[in-house]
C-alpha cells in the first residue's frame, strides 16, 4: 500500500493511499520549504495564525462548531522538521463515510475546510488580523519555552543546536523567542504569500474514496492556491565531525542528569546504518538497552537514533549525575563492540525483524504513511516498502560493522543539577 | 466463541470465559498486518492493601509497578529479549488499577502469544534480580518527578483525596520501594495474576482458536481466591486540601482544577456515568465552548489548555488546566459558567453538536488496538461493554448534563494544583 503520487499542478502532488479498513480518514495540506534560521519562526507562527479564522468561519469557536458538526473531525495544524526542511500545514482525521450515522459525506466538506484556513485567512486592512498574530506570538513564545519542561526534549534539542550550529540541521523548527518577538504582522503576511507561490505543497489523503472523488475534492478546496515558481526541497548538508569532540554542560534545578551525544556518520549505506543503530542503541533488545541499562543499572533510558537523511546518530540517556562518565564510557564501548562486528547473530537478526516488521505495519496506519511519504518528499529518498525490506534483508554483518566504524563523535551535552558536581 | 456484532462502529467481538475465569476476547482485524496480544490484571498502583489467606496485607507504595518490572525475567533470561528476537514490540504498563503487557508483531503471532501467557503466569525473582532493578525503577521515579505534568496532576489528587490510594504516585517513591522484597512480589502475584483476575485481548487478523488453545495450554486450570482490597475509609464530598503550590524548572506556570464527583458505580452505568462527565467537561469548556474562546482570546490560556473526566475505583474527577499566568481567574470563570449553564441550561444546538463530535470522537480512538484493549480489559474489569458507546450516547439527554455541572462543578469540590517556576518567571 505504497501512495500514489501525482502532480496536481507544477510543484503541488497528491500521494493517495486507497485503504478501506480504516474508521478514519486522513487528509493533509503541508507546505515544505527550506529550514532557515531567518524564516522558521514565520513559518511556525504562520499555521497557527491561520488556525485562529477564517471570513466563513471567523473565530475558532465558530471552526469548532463546524469541525463538530462534521461528526468530530479534527483539523490540527503541524510544524515538523524533515531533513532540513520545514514543512507546515493542516491535517485533518474524520469519520470514513461507512459509519457516518446520516450516511452525508464528510470527505468534500472537510477538504473545503481545509482549504479555507490554509488559503482564506480572517484578514483586517488586507493583512491578518492584529489580535490573531498578537496571540499566536505569545503562544509560540510560550511553547518555545515549554520545551525546557519536557527535560529529554530539551537536551536533544541542545545537542543538535550545538552539533549543527550554523547548519539549517541546528536550527529549531519553532524558531527562537527573539525571532518570534520581532515579527511583524506585515511581514507575517508578506512571507505567506511568499510561501504560497513557492513553497513545494505536498497532499496525502487515506481512505475509503476513489483517487477521482478526491482529487476532485482538493482541485476544488485548494482553487484559489496561486500559481507560481515552487522550490524544491533541499538535501541535507554532510559534514564531518571536529578533531576533538565539543563537550556542552548546562545546569539546573532538576533531579536526574541527561546525558545526549551526536555522532557524524560518513557510511553511504543508509541500510547497513538503520540497522547498525538499531543494534547499538534503538530498541529494547539494542546493546545500549541491554547493557547500559540492565547490566549495569547506569540509566532508566539509553537509546539512539538514525537521522538518515543528515548521516548522523545521537544518543539520549537520563543518568544520575555522578554517573556522567562512566554512561558516556559505557555507550562509546557498546558502540566500538558495534563497529568491531562484536555482536551475536540473533542481535542482527533481532534488529533486523523488528525494522522489517514496523515497516512492514506502516500501512496498518495512515498517520505513519503520512509522516513518511512526507519525509520521502522532503528529503528525496524514495523508496517503497517493499524496497525498503528488500535492502534490510540483504545487510550482512560486515557491512554493519564497517556502518558504525564509520561514527566519529561530534558533542557530548550533558545537563546537570545544581550543585552537583562531577569529576 | 461467542460473536457479537456491533453493526453501528463496524467492530465483531469473539468471547469466552475459560474453566480457569479467564476471560479472552478476540477483535478480528482483517486486511491489517498488525496483531496486538494484551494480557492484563485487575492490579495497579491503588491496590496496595489487600486479603490474602485470611489476613490483611499491607505492601509498599509502587509495588504493582516494580512487579511489572520484574515479571519479564524468567528461568530461562529475559521474555522482552525473546519476544525482540521475534520482531515483536513488546511493553508493560502499571495504571491505578491495572496492570498490562502486551506485545505488536506481524508475525510469529502464535509462538509470541505463548511467550506473553508464559513469563506473566510464571513469576521467577531471585533477591539478586530485585536488589538490581531498584537502581533502574529509581531512575524512573526521578525522570517522572522532573515532569511538569505529573507532577500537577499527581498533586490535584493528593489534594482532591484524603485517604483514598490514588492519592499515592502508582511508582512510589525512591524511599517507598527500598522495602520490597521477592517474598512480597510473590504475595502480590499470587493474589493478582490468577486468570479470574485477568483479561487476554487480542486485535489483528488471527485464528482465534489458536488463541484459546494456548491460554488453555500454558495458564493454570484453576482460578484463584477473590482479593478484598481496601480503598481506606469512603470520601467525604468536600475536598481534602484546597490547593498546593509547587516550585520546579519549568518556563511558564502550570496549573490543575479539580472538582471531585461522587464515587462511581460499577457496571454498566459507569459508561454511562463517564460520557455524562466527558459531555458535561466539553459543554463547560471544550475546544468550541463560549467559555474556551473567551479565555483564550483573553489570553488566559493557549493551546495547552484542556480538560477530561476520570473515574478510578472510589473516585471520579472532573479537570482541567493547562500553562496559565492567572489560574485563579480561569478556575473562577470555570465555576462561573457553571453556574451559569446551571441556571439558563445548555443550548439544545450546541448540546447535540457536542454529543455528535464526542461520538466521532469515540469511534476515530478505535483506530487505535491499544485503546481498544485498554477498553475491553476495563469494561471486563469493571463490568461494562465499551462497544456500546452508541446506544449510551443516544441515551444521554442535555439535562443529564446539566445536573452533572449543577451538582459537581462548585466551590466546595474544587482544589487546585499550580506550579510555579522555581526561579520567578522567566524575562
Amino acid at each position: 500500500m505504497d501512495p500514489i503520487r501525482k502532480e496536481l499542478a507544477p510543484g503541488v502532488y497528491l500521494n493517495y493511499v486507497h485503504a478501506v479498513k480504516f474508521k478514519t480518514g486522513l487528509l493533509s495540506a503541508q507546505l515544505v520549504t527550506p529550514l532557515g534560521e531567518e524564516t522558521a519562526a514565520a513559518g511556525a507562527l504562520l499555521p497557527a495564525v491561520l488556525h485562529r479564522g477564517t471570513p466563513r468561519h471567523p473565530d475558532m469557536r465558530a471552526l469548532s462548531g463546524a469541525l463538530d458538526l462534521l461528526y468530530g473531525s479534527g483539523l490540527s495544524f503541524a510544524v515538523r522538521k524533515k531533513g532540513e526542511n520545514q514543512c507546515l500545514g493542516f491535517l485533518a482525521g474524520f469519520i470514513d463515510d461507512a459509519y457516518v450515522p446520516g450516511g452525508e459525506k464528510l470527505l468534500e466538506p472537510v477538504a473545503d475546510l481545509l482549504g479555507e484556513v490554509l488559503l482564506a485567512p480572517a484578514l483586517d486592512g488586507g493583512v491578518f488580523r492584529a489580535d490573531y498574530v498578537d496571540g499566536e506570538k505569545d503562544n509560540l513564545i510560550d511553547a518555545i519555552r515549554a520545551i525546557l519542561d519536557d527535560k529529554r526534549d530539551y537536551a536533544d534539542k541542545r545537542l543538535l543546536e550545538e552539533m549543527c550550529r550554523g547548519e539549517r540541521y541546528g536550527v529549531s523548527r519553532l524558531g527562537t523567542e527573539a525571532q518570534v518577538a520581532a515579527l511583524s504582522g506585515a511581514a507575517l503576511y508578506e512571507y505567506y504569500q511568499t510561501l504560497l507561490t513557492t513553497a513545494r505543497v505536498e497532499l496525502f489523503y487515506c481512505g475509503s474514496a476513489e483517487e477521482r472523488r478526491v482529487e476532485d475534492a482538493l482541485l476544488r478546496a485548494l482553487s484559489a492556491l496561486p500559481h507560481g515558481e515552487r522550490v524544491a526541497p533541499v538535501a541535507s548538508e554532510r559534514r564531518a565531525a571536529p578533531a576533538e569532540p565539543r563537550l556542552c554542560t548546562e545546569r539546573m534545578d532538576v533531579t536526574q542528569g541527561k546525558l545526549s551525544m551526536g555522532f557524524r556518520a560518513s557510511t553511504e549505506d543508509a541500510h547497513a546504518m538503520l540497522l547498525a543503530n538499531l543494534l547499538f542503541g534503538g530498541y529494547s533488545n539494542s546493546k545500549l538497552f541491554l547493557n547500559v541499562r540492565e547490566k549495569l543499572s547506569l540509566c532508566y533510558y539509553a537509546s539512539s537514533g538514525y537521522h538518515r537523511s543528515k548521516g548522523i546518530v545521537t544518543v539520549s540517556s537520563g543518568v544520575e549525575f555522578a554517573d556522567f562518565e562512566r554512561a558516556r564510557d559505557e555507550i562509546l564501548a557498546q558502540l566500538r563492540d558495534v563497529a568491531l562486528g562484536d555482536f551475536e547473530a540473533w542481535e542482527l537478526e533481532g534488529a533486523r525483524s523488528v525494522l522489517v516488521s514496523a515497516v512492514r505495519s506502516r500501512e496498518d496506519s495512515a498517520s505513519r504513511m503520512e509522516e513518511n511519504t512526507l519525509g520521502q518528499a522532503a528529503t528525496g529518498l524514495w523508496e517503497t516498502a517493499g524496497e525498503l525490506i528488500e535492502r534490510l534483508n540483504a545487510v550482512t554483518p560486515e557491512r554493519i560493522a564497517a556502518a558504525a566504524a564509520s561514527m566519529t563523535l561530534d558533542t557530548v551535552y550533558f545537563l546537570e543539577g545544581e550543585g552537583s558536581a562531577h569529576a | 466463541m461467542l460473536e457479537t456484532k456491533y453493526p453501528r462502529i463496524g467492530e465483531t467481538v469473539l468471547s469466552e470465559t475459560l474453566a480457569n475465569g479467564l476471560r479472552v476476547r478476540v477483535i478480528p482485524k482483517p486486511g491489517y498486518c498488525r496483531k496486538y496480544a494484551f494480557f492484563a490484571t485487575r492490579y495497579g498502583g491503588m491496590d496496595m492493601r489487600f486479603r490474602l489467606g485470611g489476613a490483611w496485607r499491607d505492601t509498599p507504595a509502587g509495588i504493582a509497578h516494580y512487579l511489572e518490572h520484574k515479571m519479564f525475567d524468567t528461568e530461562d533470561g529475559n521474555a522482552l529479549q525473546r519476544l525482540s528476537r521475534n520482531g515483536a514490540e513488546p511493553n508493560a504498563f502499571t495504571a491505578n488499577a491495572m496492570t498490562a503487557y502486551y506485545f505488536d508483531c506481524t508475525e510469529h503471532f502464535e509462538e509470541n502469544l505463548r511467550i506473553l501467557l508464559s513469563f506473566v503466569s510464571v513469576p521467577y525473582f531471585t533477591q539478586e534480580s530485585v536488589d538490581k532493578e531498584r537502581g533502574i525503577i529509581a531512575q524512573e521515579i526521578r525522570m517522572t518527578e522532573d515532569s511538569p505534568d505529573w507532577r500537577v496532576y499527581k498533586n490535584l489528587l493528593s489534594c482532591l483525596y484524603r485517604t483514598n490510594p490514588a492519592r499515592v504516585p502508582i511508582a512510589g517513591t525512591v524511599e517507598s520501594i527500598q522495602e520490597i522484597t521477592p517474598e512480597t512480589l510473590y504475595d502480590c502475584h499470587r493474589a493478582f495474576y490468577a486468570p479470574s483476575n485477568m483479561v487476554l485481548c487480542v486485535v489483528g487478523d488471527v485464528n482465534a482458536e489458536a488463541v484459546l488453545a494456548a491460554a488453555r495450554e500454558i495458564l493454570p486450570g484453576e482460578g484463584g481466591e477473590d482479593i478484598a482490597r481496601d480503598y481506606g475509609a469512603a470520601e467525604d464530598p468536600c475536598v481534602y486540601r484546597p490547593s498546593v503550590t509547587f516550585a520546579m524548572e519549568i518556563a511558564s506556570p502550570q496549573f490543575l482544577v479539580g472538582f471531585k464527583c461522587p464515587a462511581p458505580s460499577e457496571g454498566p452505568e459507569l459508561l454511562r456515568q463517564s460520557l455524562i462527565g466527558e459531555l458535561a467537561c466539553d459543554v463547560l469548556l471544550g475546544d468550541s465552548s463560549p467559555l474556551y474562546m473567551r479565555l483564550y482570546d483573553a489570553g488566559l490560556i493557549n493551546g495547552s489548555f484542556g480538560g477530561d473526566f476520570d473515574q478510578l475505583p472510589g473516585v471520579s474527577y472532573l479537570y482541567a488546566g493547562g500553562e496559565c499566568k492567572e489560574p485563579e481567574t480561569v478556575a473562577r470563570a470555570i465555576l462561573d459558567e457553571a453556574a451559569r449553564l446551571g441556571r439558563e441550561g445548555v443550548d439544545e444546538a450546541f448540546y447535540r453538536q457536542i454529543r455528535r463530535a464526542n461520538f466521532g470522537a469515540s469511534l476515530r480512538s478505535l483506530g487505535s488496538f491499544e485503546n481498544i484493549a485498554v477498553g475491553m480489559a476495563d469494561g471486563c474489569f469493571r463490568g461494562f461493554d465499551s462497544y456500546r458507546f452508541p446506544e449510551v450516547y443516544d441515551s444521554i439527554e442535555k439535562e443529564d448534563v446539566e445536573a452533572f455541572l449543577q451538582e459537581n462543578i462548585v466551590e466546595e469540590r474544587r482544589a487546585m494544583s499550580l506550579l510555579v517556576p522555581a526561579k520567578g518567571a522567566p524575562a
